[in-house]
């Protein structure tokens, strides 16, 4: 009797523990993505607590009335499972930067961001602002109970196809140096 | 009987004596009338008006107020907020008014290409609204010329 059960033990073990195995697995990697995209974690490097968080701040998506907040997942990671651990795995270059300390100061910082914040744009621009638009909904935005220039605004950006980001930049931290995208309204010739 | 209004007048004056650090008391600063060693009262928090029509000038030099909220516009060597809207490249598509051509000249009165350094901090001269009433009444109008 007892050899019979060992021997049903010894078949089943290797699904037994591969299952038990897999749930550990999966729980760990879900529980990586989910604390990795953390404010906690993201602000654990002195590149982005420094300069972007401080900023970030003093910005309505910090500090609001309603009390609602979006961290920096909320804007800068894909809501979709897929596309987040792919964007997990370009963070490699990030780890990489940081550990060459390619903006480890406030000046190295202010003179790559430019460059940086083009590339979020980008980003931004050819995704057509998902990430804003998994809070700010197009179909769920009542432009006649905005102010009357946000609204006349909203229906020309929506005529001519314009995507969030295209007029909403520097609203969660401070503009480079804009000299290069809009001279009209930056001192200086 | 003369005797009888000499006191009363010292009684009068006696009473006018007390009653006088009283009246002194009633005397009230912006402040209110709580003891410096109290915590005064909080002033009311006014609200910048979100979304108003072009507002009249009150006299010739007067620079335009602005009539929408500016919470959150930063103006600084990088970017100036107000000029995404008010400057000659946006003002068109913003439907807002342009900065003036007077803004395009320095101290010395020479002609610049783009915005002066002495107009670029808009906020110096060109103040937002509050929904808040004057601490003081006052009758003052207008010029005759801008009525």
């Amino acid at each position: 009797m007892l050899e019979t059960t060992n021997k049903k033990c010894w078949k089943w073990g290797p699904f037994i523990f591969g299952g038990v195995a897999g749930v550990v697995l999966l729980a760990a990697f879900l529980g990586e993505l989910h604390f990795s995209a953390s404010e906690k974690f993201c602000i654990s490097c002195h590149e982005m607590e420094a300069n972007v968080y401080m900023e970030y701040k003093e910005t309505t998506h910090y500090l609001n009335k309603s009390g609602v907040r979006a961290i920096c997942s909320d804007c800068h990671l894909s809501h979709n499972l897929v596309q987040k651990v792919g964007r997990k795995v370009k963070a490699a270059n990030e780890l990489l930067q940081h550990f060459r300390g390619t903006i480890n100061t406030r000046e190295k910082f202010v003179e790559k961001r430019l460059d940086l914040a083009e590339k979020v744009w980008a980003e931004m621009m050819a995704n057509d602002s998902r990430e804003c638009r998994s809070c700010h909904s197009a179909e769920n935005m009542d432009y006649t109970k905005q102010s009357r220039r946000a609204m006349e605004q909203h229906i020309k950006g929506d005529d001519e196809k314009k995507t969030c980001i295209e007029c909403h930049k520097g609203l969660a931290h401070r503009l480079p140096d804009m000299h290069a995208i809009d001279p009209s309204a930056v001192i200086g010739n | 009987m003369k005797r009888h209004t000499a006191k009363g007048l010292l009684v009068l004056i006696g009473l006018a004596a007390i009653a006088m650090p009283a009246q002194a008391e009633e005397l009230k600063s912006l402040r209110g009338s709580r003891d410096l060693n109290v915590g005064s009262e909080p002033p009311e928090i006014n609200r910048l008006i979100a979304d108003d029509r072009p507002i009249p000038r009150n006299y010739v030099q007067q620079p335009p107020l602005i009539p929408h909220k500016t919470e959150g516009y930063r103006i600084d060597r990088n970017y100036n907020k107000c000029l995404s809207c008010h400057s000659w490249a946006n003002y068109k598509q913003a439907k807002a008014t342009k900065i003036p051509p007077t803004h395009f000249v320095n101290r010395d009165g020479k002609e610049l290409a783009n915005i002066s350094a002495g107009r670029y901090f808009c906020t110096q001269c060109h103040v937002p609204q509050t929904d808040t009433r004057p601490l003081v009444e006052n009758e003052f109008e207008p010029v005759k010329a801008l009525k």
